[in-house]
This record gives structure tokens, sequence and C-alpha cells, in this order.
């Protein structure tokens, strides 16, 4: 019932179906993202997150490792804890490493800058829940802004 | 003599309009039964009640003995491939092929092979006289040779009951001759029941066993063709004859002329 | 008093209008699996689909291109026409591409199919098909339907393909933004899951709203050539209406601020 030309351009149909999803999946998404594969999560808790949104990356030396997955504040101490996925591929950081809060260019979204600690036979590696200790907050304008004035009146 | 189709005390509206008022009717095994009466009486709508197509308000329709209004949809749906109906319009699929919608029905209900189905496709087409049409698209064929492709489509299954609704509606007079053959054919070497809804006296007159005549919700007069002809009912006459007044009055029910154009009571 | 029987009787008449609908859809669906359906649905995702192909792929390159020269005068004054990427890929991936392309399809295939089944009802092919004991919601709706939701999705990622292409287009060769910031950023910028695969996802619900709306208008039509062309009308109105409603409710769901 159904002729060879309607198959044949149905095939043609779905075969450029595929090749558009190939191209958004290659070319446009970001490859072999974190979030798709197996990660574990890390906490790290900063006195100011400044412009941190959920879903911002985490990077080492400019290399995606993870996301931010949740954003929450301490209810007992009132600090900002960020829950970190990072991806298992990276499962070796020593406990010494420190996370800061950078932004990228002048006015560019905000992430976390991962900087891997030194190894020492004793120290352990960060395993899934820990708690990065070493942590530098997001710089917010207006406290340098503020600093600075306050520093050039006491001249 | 057994019947196919029995209509007990059937009642039939279509939302407060009544159509059918406790009719009561019998379609003989193996006979032609034309059912006849004016147009906007709903004759097609009893072929869609004996096709288990609408349900009636109140009464029974029978086939072979088994209620029609009472079956499951499985079994109406079984029961269905033992008739068919042969709609006004010929209903021929416009997407497909003469020879696909023929095939359609054999396709839809056995398991024959490709090469059988051609067979019995090109049989059915012989007998109608169309086996030369059989590649044509349904767009381009004419009126009459719809309807005979419909009915080759109605045969398929071979059937033991056909409904044809409006045979002869809109065909010149050839076409009408042939279909008029075909139908009488069909039913004396298939030994088909047939049901034949109509307004055209003449045509079916010459092929009917039975004719009934429906005419104000009711049926108005039964019998074999001579015994219409006989009948001493006015209406009946009015119909045959085809007068333009009579018992059907010409006028559609209106105001009086004074009360229309002088506002007088 | 009147009035009110009025709205009263539109009510009743939308809720059976609405129970109709949904018995229709069960007979579809319950009928679905069936192999003598499976060339049928092809030549319907032929009619659906491939006849739809030129519209989407035209409108598609044409919206990448007008985001593309929007954007890029918009993000230059602040000198961040790196982003036209990701501006580009995340709006057309994740709004235009599922919401357009649901409004050219129920413009183009939803319109054809009401109209498609308001004749054959008109024509009697329905009633012909029940008598020949065959279930039309069997042979005619359900293929539709399938071949609706199957042919939307990829009609989306085509027009989402296609468009982000246009972007390069007037983007990258016409503006000059340079190619390699044009699709690194999108590229750490978009996600499958988040972003296209909501989109897709998206476009499966506005297959099943479009779809199931046409087919139930054709189906329930009055055969006459009133009674159709008012279907039609209704079909286009109805289902575009549904598309941007339910798109609002989709995406506070899918990107919604907890």
């Amino acid at each position: 019932m159904t002729s060879r030309k309607v198959e044949v351009l149905v095939g043609l149909f779905v075969a450029l179906a595929i090749a558009a999803s190939l191209m958004l999946a290659l070319n446009v998404a970001s490859q072999g993202s974190v979030g798709q594969g197996d990660t574990y999560t890390l906490y790290a808790k900063f006195d100011n997150i400044g412009g941190l949104k959920e879903r911002s990356s985490v990077k080492v030396g400019g290399v995606v490792i993870g996301r931010v997955e949740k954003i929450k504040l301490d209810p007992k101490d009132f600090t900002p804890v960020v829950t970190l996925s990072i991806s298992t591929t990276y499962d070796q950081f020593p406990e010494t490493s420190s996370a800061s809060i950078l932004t990228s260019g002048l006015l560019g979204e905000q992430y976390v800058g991962f900087q891997p600690g030194f190894t020492i036979d004793d120290i352990e590696n960060l395993a899934d829940g820990d708690y990065i200790a070493d942590t530098k907050s997001a710089l917010v304008l207006e406290d340098l802004i503020g600093q600075f004035l306050f520093s050039k009146g006491s001249d | 003599m057994k019947n196919l189709i029995d209509i007990d005390s059937l009642t039939f509206k279509r939302g407060n309009r009544v159509i059918y008022d406790n009719i009561s009717l019998h379609i003989p095994e193996g006979k032609t039964t034309a059912i006849m009466g004016p147009s906007g009486i709903g004759k097609t709508t009893l072929l869609k009640l004996i096709g288990g197509q609408l349900r009636p308000n109140s009464g029974d329709i029978k086939f072979r003995g088994e209620s029609i209004p009472g079956m499951t949809r499985k079994r109406l749906f079984h029961v269905r491939r033992q008739m068919s109906m042969l709609f006004q319009s010929g209903a021929l699929f416009t997407d497909i092929s003469v020879f696909d919608n023929i095939a359609y029905p054999l396709r839809e209900h056995s398991n024959l092979s490709e090469d059988l189905i051609k067979t019995i496709v090109l049989l059915k087409l012989q007998a109608v006289g169309l086996r030369g049409a059989v590649n044509l698209m349904p767009s381009e064929l004419s009126g009459g040779m719809a309807r005979r492709a419909a009915l080759a489509r109605a045969i398929a299954l071979d059937p033991e009951l056909i409904l044809y609704d409006e045979p002869f509606a809109g065909q010149d007079p050839i076409s009408m001759g042939v279909l008029v053959k075909l139908i009488k054919e069909l039913n004396n070497a298939l030994n088909l029941t047939s049901v034949v809804v109509t307004h055209d006296v003449n045509e079916v007159m010459s092929i009917a066993d039975h004719v009934y005549i429906l005419a104000e919700k009711k049926i108005i007069g039964s019998g074999t063709p001579e015994q219409i002809k006989q009948s001493d009912s006015a209406l009946v006459q009015q119909f045959l004859r085809g007068e333009a007044d009579g018992p059907v009055p010409f006028h559609y029910p209106a105001k009086s002329l004074e009360q229309e154009f002088l506002g007088v009571n | 008093m009147d009035w009110l029987a009025k709205l009263g009787q539109a009510t009743i008449d939308r809720f059976a209008a609405i129970g109709r609908a949904t018995g229709m859809l069960m007979g579809a669906i319950i009928a679905a699996p069936q192999v003598k359906n499976i060339p049928l649905t092809i030549k319907q995702i032929y009619v659906v689909g491939v006849q739809s192909l030129s519209i989407i792929v035209v409108s598609g390159l044409f919206i990448g291109m007008v985001m593309a020269l929007q954007g890029y005068t918009i993000l230059v004054d602040y000198g961040a026409e790196g982003s036209l990427g990701p501006m580009v890929a995340l709006s057309i991936l994740r709004e235009l591409g599922p919401v357009v392309t649901a409004l050219l399809f129920a413009g183009r295939a939803g319109s054809a199919l009401t109209a498609e089944i308001g004749l054959m009802k008109a024509t009697e092919q329905l009633s012909s098909l029940e008598m020949m004991a065959v279930d039309p919601l069997r042979r005619v709706v359900a293929p539709r339907l399938w071949a609706g939701l199957i042919s939307m999705p990829m009609l989306t990622m085509i027009f989402s393909a296609v468009g982000i292409l246009g972007g390069h287009l007037v983007g990258v060769e016409w503006l000059g933004v340079d190619v390699g910031s044009y699709w690194s950023i999108m590229q750490s910028t978009v996600e499958w899951n988040e972003d296209v695969m909501n989109g897709v996802i998206k476009s499966v619900f506005f297959a099943f709203v479009i779809t199931w709306i046409a087919i139930f208008k054709g189906y329930d039509s009055t055969p006459t050539s009133e009674g159709i062309s008012a279907a039609t009308t209704q079909t286009v109105v109805y289902s575009s209406l549904a598309v941007l409603g339910l798109d609002f409710v989709l995406t506070a769901i899918m990107f919604g601020i907890e």
C-alpha cells in the first residue's frame, strides 16, 4: 500500500532528523558534559557567594570538572553552603584542595575555581560528601570600593 | 420463508424529532426488498440502524434472530462481515486506487496471498464491468463508475446481505440501467439478500420482490410490486405517480397567504 | 434566566465534547499496536512530516538569521558579541524551536488533518469503514496520531539545527563574529539534557495536543462544507492557543525557579 517513493522520502526525513540531533549533540551541546555521567558530591562553605548560581561550572585551570548543584544557607551559622557535583573521572583530589569563587572576565559569569592541593603520603583524597576546608569567597565590588575609600580616608 | 432481518416496533428519534414511530418490517432471506419513500424521511437512517451504526430509542432489530442493538462491539463487527453497504456517494477511499479499494476488505479480514487477492479483485471488477479501470484513482471515475466500483468492493467478501443506499440517485439512464441489471444479477447469482432504499419507483419495482413504502414516520404500504400498484391509499398512489400535490402537500407548512401578506388573523 | 440556561447548555456541550475527545483518544491508543498499521503510519509520517519539512527548514533558517542579527546589534554594544552563539542556540533550543515548529505544524499539518478526516466523514468513508467491520479509530485515527507524535520532535530537531546554522551564517559569515567563539562558547553553555532534551520533550507534548485537537475536530465535525471549514479554523486557533499556554506551563516546570 505504501509506495516506494513515500518510503524513501520518510527514510530521508528520519536520516535528516538524526543528522540534526547529531549536530546538536556534537557541535552545540557541551560534550561529555558533567551532569550526565556519574558524579560525586562535595560541599564548600563560603562567607559570600556573590553572583554564583546553581548550574554554574566548577573548573580546574579552566577545565570544567563539575557543576554547582545547590546553594543553601546553613541554618546554624548562617553561612552559604554550596553543593558541588564533580565528575567521578576526577576523584583524586587531595584534602588540601581549595575552592574559590571567581569571575570569568570583567562582566562574565561567576564560577567555582578549584585548586588541587599538594599531596603528601598521609593526606587522603576528598571523598563523596566531604567538605572543602579551604575556601575563598567571591569578590564583591561594593566591598572593594568601600575598602579602597576607607584606606584612602585613613591616609 | 425465513427472514434475515426483523424489525419490531422500532422508534427512533433525532433530538426531539421523531424519525420512525413504532414501525415493524421484515426482510426475507434471498430476496430483494425495496424501501421507498419521499426524500428526507430518513431512509438512510434505517440502513444505519440495520448496520448497527445507530441505536434505536425503543424496539428491536434482529439479524438472524440476534438483536443488533444488544450486541457487543466485537460481535457487531463480526456480524458486519456478513453484510455490506453501498453508500450513496460510493464512499471509495480517495487516496488509494480502485484495485486497493476493492482489495481493502480482503486485506483487512483475510490472510489471503497477494496473488489470490489480485484474482478476486479482478473477478469482482469483471462482475461490475470495470476490470479495465483497475489502476485508476477514484477521482478519475465518473459517478456511475464510482458506484459500480463501490459495489465491487461491497461484494468482495461475498456478504449475505447488501444494503443499497439510493443506488440510482443522480444517475443517467444508461448507468441506471446498468445498476438495475447488476443488482438483479448479483441477487440471483450469489443468492444474496438485498435491501434497496430508493425513491426511483420504476427502476426498483422491476427488481423488487417485496416493497415497503415509508412516509410520515410510518409504513404506509407494503406488499409485492403488484399489490402496491393496486393499493387504494391516496398517499401511496401519489408517490407512485409522482403527483405534485396530494396527501403530501406541495407547500411546506406555512401561514396562510392572507396572514402572511395582509397581517389578517 | 435565559442566559443562565444558555451558559449551562454551553458548559454541558463543552464537557460532552471533552468526553467524546477522550473516548476517541482511548480508542485510538488502545487500538494502536498492530502490524497492519505500520505502513499506514509511515504514509502519514510522509504526509505530516516530510511535507512539512520545507516550511520548517525555511522558517528555521530565517529565524536563526534574524536572531543573530538582533542579538548582534544588542550584544556588540557591551562588547559581548562572543556570546552570540549561546544566545541564538539557547533561545532556539528552549523556546523558538519547539514553539514555532508547533505553530507551523498546527497551520500546515493540523489543518490538513482536520480537513481530511472531516471530508472522509462527509463522503461517508468513515461510515463505510464501520460497515466493513473496520474500526476507523484503528485505521484512520491511530496512524495519524502516531505519525504526529513521531514527526514533530524530528521536525523540531531539524528546525533548531537549521536555525543555529542560520545564526552562524549571519553572525559569523556576515557580521564577522569569531567562528571559534560562536561555537565554543555555545558548546560550553548549552547542555544536552537541560536545553536540547527539554526542547524535544516540549515538542512531544505539543505534538500530542495538536494532533489530538486536529483529529478530534475532523472526527467530530458537521459533515458539510461549512462544518469542515469551521472545524479547520478551530483546529488552528485552539491548537495554537493550547501550544502557547502549555509552553508557559512546561517552561515553568522545566526552568522555573524553585
